[in-house]
């Protein structure tokens, strides 16, 4: 525990609000008389349905085949009958409906017949990483990308850390915190195995010192299996430690490049509950078909943590958790910080839901007045990325996007900060994701308006060349065919001279700040960003109007 | 359940413009009072006419730009212009001077640029020089502190001379004022005399000015509350009086004769009203912390120039005005390095 710290810039104390839910043991909800399970409850390519309607299933049977690599397959998490194939509202920051498998429960919750492997060790990585590709393993923190994606160092680096995120910093969540308590030898039975299919030299579980239950049956748990190369670390609890960034800072003194990933430094970084679930896919051959979920907020009658089917509908949460306190709430998937509203109870939990927040006034009272930016540099005080949260304010207000993109907005991690501390109200983040969000859109754009011309150079130029070759035709009629061979040729010559061009302009183009090597936290940046603008939900021009009035 | 579609965060600190603005104003009150206490009714007036005229004017602009006028208003940035300018104008001056001021401040300087958080300089500083320039017989007539003058002014003779430019006295106006201790000094020094000759000038206390010594006192008391309560950063203060502090020191240590010994400085004029009331204004100084800390220096170090050299006694104002305009530079060349990037941007 004598493992030295290295603090990251800005970050916040945020009321914790955790005790809400901690104060009552870890439940299991029932069975719901029905599954909502979406095909895409990952970053990436949907899967691909594998059942029909009418459909007997099996609790831990696969439903659909991940479709590329960066994909995930999901499971059923109770046996039942395959009712629908359809789209379905699911929880996304557009509100958008997606398509999802409808399973009517039989209520045996009977499992498919499954094997764990004892002897993980005796697995190469990527028969590994194969195990929890198939068991369908995302990053359980919230982002949601494959997990065995990020277990593959690929040739290029040496691991030498990886790290397990059990920093939980955002208030009110506390399902990491309640699985370390009940379910730690799971933890660090996945962190063993993560460490072997990366052939990392250690591994650092950095945990908030606002768990000291949690630290403590971790470290426990740590003597029974003595794992000389796995350490526990507290560290001191301060909004966004949990950020991948922020605690890799913490716990390594490293900072990951801007634009680059972890691995880029040696360092891999998975949420615990994910190594959790990576020990059960791998031991017991169970997919990832439950996680636990925080039910909170003051509009909740019994605040709790909870074990959950995914797919079940939200609706039955919160029943099972006493309904609601008949206070006006509103539903927040996420914490207070980085979690979104959601407008039905009707959806379904999925592999990246953590926290149900049911938040009255007392939990998220309405904001003061808005007026403008005094410059009072609050912002960029507890801004983490080191930004200029003001100045960006000023050019996504103004839709300047390249000097919002001069003062990095692509490193605003959205974080929260700076929209928590600003004296004048002003909803900053939500112009960062507005002006992110335009500017994907508008390269995107020009993308299309790229090809669209050189889709049209190329037709004039083979309207000419075939001009041009009629005209040699007449003339000499006589030798047409062999000219037009010829003229074949070359224009294979010239189409291949064409593509190669193309192909390079690609390459050299100017990305939104480089678009390749992204991220987690990026991709999910672009992913959300993207439904955001087919949602059209997030355009802060009718606040903009507001302000300074 | 409630169907407000939210963006996060969904919650928030505890901070609010008009808190901050009402605190700063009300750190302001015990050198106001102390004011009043030393100096009479005056101030009182300087006070009441300021403020009303603040509102009013800002209500009169926000109007014909046709925006909100009541949530402005209650943002109190004019309520602090207004209390900035009354404590720093001459105790005892006609009802015009105050009006004056304050309308174009507030008009002038905050308003016509966009209103709050657009203004480039300080309201209150930008209505204090413009009527040190244009009315200098009016900005330098000081009533001296009561326990060093002949008579006494009650309220209703005071609000005579306000509002009706007469005195009931013998001698008007003249027998009441006196030179403000920096005015004393420099005008003495003028006249070759020695720093020696001038301390026993009655005007001069302890370490300022007599009375003076007393309202800059109660100043560094609500600056210090301000830095307690984490209104203002101790960069800009420390900075500034840090430079003034130093160069004075320096300049005094060559040759005592002719320069006021640094403590004096600090505890006379402007200086700590300027380091933690007005430099410290976010709108028109320098955000980042290495920003602030050159924002400071620049102020002091003006200061000193112009108290020592210049031709106006206090250069507090004409300092802070200068670096408000090098505000913006300084914040570019500031900017910090963003997480993850090596060196530079
Ligand atoms: S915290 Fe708000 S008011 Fe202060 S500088 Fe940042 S954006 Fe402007
Ligand atoms: S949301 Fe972005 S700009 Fe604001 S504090 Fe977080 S990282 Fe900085």
């Amino acid at each position: 525990m004598s493992h030295q710290l290295h603090p990251f810039p800005g970050g916040l104390h945020l009321p914790g609000n955790k005790g809400l839910s901690t104060d009552r043991d870890l439940a299991t909800a029932a069975v719901p008389p029905t599954l909502i399970i979406p095909l895409q409850q990952h970053i990436g390519a949907p899967a691909k349905p594998l059942v029909a309607v009418g459909d007997r299933v099996l609790k831990g049977q696969i439903l659909a085949t991940p479709e590329g690599y960066v994909s995930a397959p999901v499971h059923a998490s109770s046996s039942g009958t395959v009712i629908a194939i359809e789209e379905r509202p699911v929880p996304h920051p557009s509100g958008l409906a997606a398509p999802s498998i409808v399973i009517e429960t039989d209520g045996e919750d009977r499992w498919i017949e499954h094997n764990g492997h004892s002897d993980y060790a005796s697995l190469d990585p990527s028969e590994l990483r194969n195990i929890i590709r198939d068991a369908g393993i995302v990053g359980l923190g919230g982002a949601g990308f494959p997990s065995f994606i990020k277990l593959n160092p690929g040739a290029r680096t040496e691991i030498d850390t990886l790290i397990l995120n059990g920093a939980e910093c955002e208030p009110y969540i506390s399902c990491d915190d309640m699985l370390m308590r009940e379910h730690a030898d799971q933890v660090l039975l996945g962190a063993r195995i993560m460490r072997h299919a990366l052939h990392a030299r250690q591994c650092l579980i950095g945990i908030e010192d606002n768990k000291p239950e949690a630290i403590a049956a971790v470290q426990k748990a740590l003597q029974h299996l003595d794992e000389k190369e796995i350490q526990v670390v507290e560290i001191p609890t301060r909004y966004p430690t949990g950020g991948e960034k922020q605690l890799i800072k913490v716990l390594t003194g490293k900072e990951v490049p801007s634009q680059g990933l972890p691995i880029d430094i040696g360092i891999v970084c998975h949420n615990v509950a994910t190594a959790a679930s990576v020990y059960r896919a791998v031991e017991r051959g169970e997919p990832l078909i439950s996680r636990i979920v925080t039910v909170t907020g003051h509009g909740a009658a019994r605040p709790q943590n909870l074990k959950v089917r995914i797919g079940t509908p939200i609706r039955d949460l919160l029943q099972a958790a006493g309904g609601d306190n008949s206070k006006p709430y509103t539903l927040i998937m996420g914490g207070p910080m980085m979690g979104f509203t959601l407008d039905s109870e009707a959806l379904p939990t999925t592999k990246t839901t953590n926290c149900l927040l049911l938040a009255t006034e007392e939990d998220i009272p309405s904001r003061g007045p808005v007026n403008p930016c005094i410059r009072c540099g609050e912002c960029a005080r507890v801004c983490p990325a080191l930004l200029l949260p003001q100045q960006l304010y000023w050019h996504a207000r103004a839709k300047d996007f390249d000097k919002a993109q001069d003062y990095n907005l692509f490193d605003c991690i959205e974080c929260g900060c700076c929209t928590y501390v600003c004296p004048s109200n002003l909803p900053l983040v939500q112009y960062y994701r507005f002006a992110k969000t335009e500017i994907w859109a508008q390269e995107r754009e020009r993308k299309a308006a790229d090809k669209a011309r050189e889709r049209h150079e190329f037709r004039q130029f083979r309207i000419e060349r075939e001009k041009e070759e009629k005209a040699a035709r007449h003339k000499t009629k006589a030798k047409a065919v062999k000219k037009d061979a010829a003229a074949d040729e070359k224009k294979a010559v010239i189409q291949a001279a064409m593509e190669r061009a193309k192909a390079k302009r690609e390459a050299a183009e100017v990305q939104p700040k480089n678009t390749e090597n992204l991220s987690e936290a990026q991709k999910r940046q672009i992913e959300e960003a993207e439904t955001r603008r087919a949602a059209k939900t997030d355009n802060p021009a009718e606040q903009a109007s507001e302000e300074n009035k | 359940m409630s169907m407000l579609k939210a963006s996060s965060p969904h919650i928030h600190g505890p901070a609010a413009v008009n808190a901050v603005m009402l605190e700063v104003s009300l750190a302001l009150l015990p050198a106001l009072a102390a004011y009043t206490w030393l100096f009479g009714w005056g101030v009182i007036f300087n006070v009441l006419l300021a403020i009303a005229t603040a509102l009013l004017s800002e209500a009169a602009v926000l109007r014909m730009r046709g925006r909100e006028v009541a949530a402005t208003l209650g943002d109190g940035s004019a309520l602090l212009t207004a209390l900035l300018l009354a404590i720093a104008l001459p105790p005892l001056a006609p009802w015009w001077l105050i009006v004056v001021g304050t309308a174009f401040a507030i008009i002038f300087a905050k308003q016509l640029y966009g209103g709050l958080g657009f203004n480039p300089f300080n309201p209150a500083m930008v209505g204090y020089v413009v009527l040190l320039i244009s009315f200098p017989l009016e900005m330098t007539s000081w009533l001296a502190p009561l326990d060093v003058r002949e008579h006494t002014l009650d309220l209703s003779a005071t609000a005579a001379y306000v509002f009706g430019g007469q005195l009931p006295l013998q001698g008007g106006i003249d027998s009441l004022t006196m030179a403000t201790p920096l005015d004393t000094v420099k005008t003495r020094l003028g006249l070759e005399h020695t720093m020696g000759e001038i301390l026993r000038d009655p005007v001069l206390g302890i370490l300022g000015g007599r009375g003076w010594e007393i309202v800059n006192a109660m100043v560094l008391l609500g600056g210090l509350w301000m830095l307690f309560r984490r209104l203002i950063t101790w960069h800009v203060p420390v900075a500034m009086l840090g430079t003034l502090f130093v160069t004075s020191g320096l300049f005094h240590l060559i040759d005592p004769e002719h320069y006021s010994g640094p403590l004096f400085h600090i505890a006379s004029g402007g200086a700590l009203l300027g380091a933690f009331f007005i430099a410290t204004d976010p709108v028109s100084g320098a955000t980042s912390t290495r920003g602030r800390i050159i924002f400071g220096i620049g102020v002091g170090l003006f200061t000193f120039i112009i108290r020592a050299w210049g031709g106006y006694p206090d250069g507090v104002a004409f300092s802070i005005l200068l670096m408000n305009m090098a505000a913006p530079t300084i914040d570019y060349y500031t900017r910090p390095r963003v997480f993850g990037h090596t060196g530079g941007h």
